[in-house]
């Protein structure tokens, strides 16, 4: 069973009562030269929670899951994973929990930009699904699948290609795993790119516009896939995206962003057909 | 001509070798080149400013001077510093260094090509640096090097009669002593042009079945 999405965004230090956080992002601003796209976000999603992010394009969305799968660095503030620091890491031994300083805590008391070793090890539990799939054009479905568990997780390579042939199996596409990913089509590659991220077992998996690209009557096939994965597993989900069909089946919470900030946040249903926010029902008149 | 044609009987055993020179001189400068090419076109898309900044100065370096200038100045004037090296190898290490150079640029030009998502992909799975290189950036920039390295490997085969110039005993030096013993210049460079010609007729054929081969693997073939 999954555990319900607590409602309230816990405070920073505040890991009690097991609502341990999947993700907090603290004060996080980045900005691409003077383009300020996230402007100081607070944002906490609780494991096994399903989260989708709405909002007009260039309202910071994508960004949210780019930084978290380190594609982009925090330009201020702090990103935690599963309660430890992500964007950032201890400085040394025993310095964190430094006192307050002018306007709260300071997010980066005792921590200093994660290395690309620390992140090599911690962005292990995050998956990601692109918009354009990005599957490896030199590689079989299979060997798209397996690439990862056998290299980095050092999985057996029979035990690896199983696992594979079940989660390609999963999305539809046993018949397909010698096939090169530049035959299938869109939505074929995207469900490839699905089970490939699955493979590597991630406890977080980002969707970024993964329908985005696809001519619309491959969108179900996709959703469809995305839905079972949701209802078979605990996994955490970020989810960008402009199908409300989809964000109100799978998602517990619905974030409105605009201009780099959350303007609305409440649960799927409530958000999308009862609107507070001026902003949200604007946005909500022109995608449907 | 008949004369010529009856010294040309008599040299061939000594044009034999001469060809095996050139291809020696060409197997070894473009095996060393090839190797300086990686090493320099790597480190120059290095994240590493040091690691960059060397292989930029190497490559201009060896780029902006004259082959004809490397050659003399490694058969000249290192033996002035107290190192000699053979004739054979001044010549490989001149067209090693200098054909690296311009391979380095090809290394480079065909790893920024392989687009950006795929390394967002290797890095979504979790894949450190010198996997994503290995098993992902490589394989997708090596196809797009053939073509490019084919010229560079007919260059440096045409490049290698300038090894004469340094008593490397090549085609070019044999059929030099032709035309002494019979007079005959136009036959004999004639012949000379033939050879290379066909010469690299033959490493282009080599290198056109190395490209289908990288292209079918990409699966990107004619067949798509």
């Amino acid at each position: 069973m999954r555990r319900e999405p607590e409602d309230t965004v816990a405070g920073p230090e505040d890991g009690v009562a097991g609502t341990v956080e999947a993700v907090r992002f603290d004060r996080v601003t980045k900005r691409f030269g003077e383009h300020t796209v996230l402007d100081g976000l607070d944002l906490a999603v609780g494991r096994g929670e399903r989260v989708t992010l709405i909002g007009p394009s260039g309202s910071g969305k994508t960004t949210i899951l780019r930084l978290l799968m380190t594609l982009e660095r925090v330009t201020e503030g702090v990103i935690h994973v599963a309660g430890e620091p992500y964007s950032h890491m201890p400085s040394g031994h025993g310095e964190r929990g430094a006192g307050a300083g002018p306007g709260g805590p300071d997010p980066k008391a005792g921590l200093v930009p994660a290395s690309e070793r620390y992140l090599a090890a911690r962005r292990r539990g995050i998956g990601m699904v692109f918009q354009h799939f990005n599957l490896f054009p030199h590689m079989s479905v299979l060997e798209n699948v397996v690439e990862a568990p056998v290299h980095v997780l050092r999985e057996g390579k029979e035990a690896a290609a199983a696992r594979a042939r079940e989660l390609l199996g999963m999305v539809g596409l046993a018949d397909k795993v010698d096939a090169r990913p530049t035959r299938l089509s869109g939505g074929q590659q995207q469900r490839v790119a699905i089970a490939r991220a699955l493979a590597m077992r991630p406890e977080i998996l980002l969707l970024d516009e993964v329908t985005s690209a696809l001519d619309p009557e491959l969108v179900a096939e996709v959703l469809d896939v995305l839905r079972d994965v949701a209802r078979a597993t605990d996994i955490t989900l970020l989810c960008v995206t402009h199908e409300m069909g989809f964000a109100r089946d799978v998602s517990d919470r619905i974030l409105m962003f605009d201009r780099g900030r959350i303007v609305e946040s409440g649960r799927a249903d409530q958000l999308l057909d009862e609107p507070t926010h001026e902003r949200t029902r604007a946005f909500l008149r022109a995608v449907r | 001509m008949s004369g010529f044609l009856a010294e040309l009987g008599r040299a061939l055993p000594r044009l034999g070798e001469g060809l095996l020179v050139t291809v020696e001189s060409t197997v070894l400068g473009a095996g060393l080149a090839l190797v300086l090419a990686y090493a320099l076109g790597l480190m120059s898309g290095s994240r590493s400013r040091a690691a960059r900044g060397a292989a930029r100065t190497v490559v201009e370096f060896f780029r902006g001077t004259s082959l004809y200038v490397q050659l003399f100045w490694l058969f000249f004037a290192l033996p002035m510093l107290g190192f000699r090296l053979e004739p054979l190898a001044c010549g490989v290490v001149a067209l090693g260094l200098n054909f690296g150079a311009y391979g380095a640029e090809v290394v480079r030009g065909a790893v920024a090509a392989v687009p950006r998502a795929q390394l967002e992909a290797s890095v979504a799975l979790g894949m450190g640096p010198g996997l994503r290189l290995r098993r992902v950036v490589l394989p997708q920039a090596h196809p797009l090097m053939v073509a490019p390295f084919k010229n560079l490997l007919v260059q440096l085969l045409k490049a290698t009669p300038l090894l004469s110039l340094v008593t490397v005993p090549d085609l070019t030096f044999r059929i030099d002593q032709l035309r002494s013993a019979t007079g005959d210049t136009a036959a004999a460079y004639l012949l000379l042009l033939a050879v290379y010609g066909v010469l690299a007729g033959v490493l282009s054929l080599l290198m056109n079945a190395l490209e289908r081969a990288a292209k079918a693997r990409l699966g990107t073939g004619g067949d798509g």
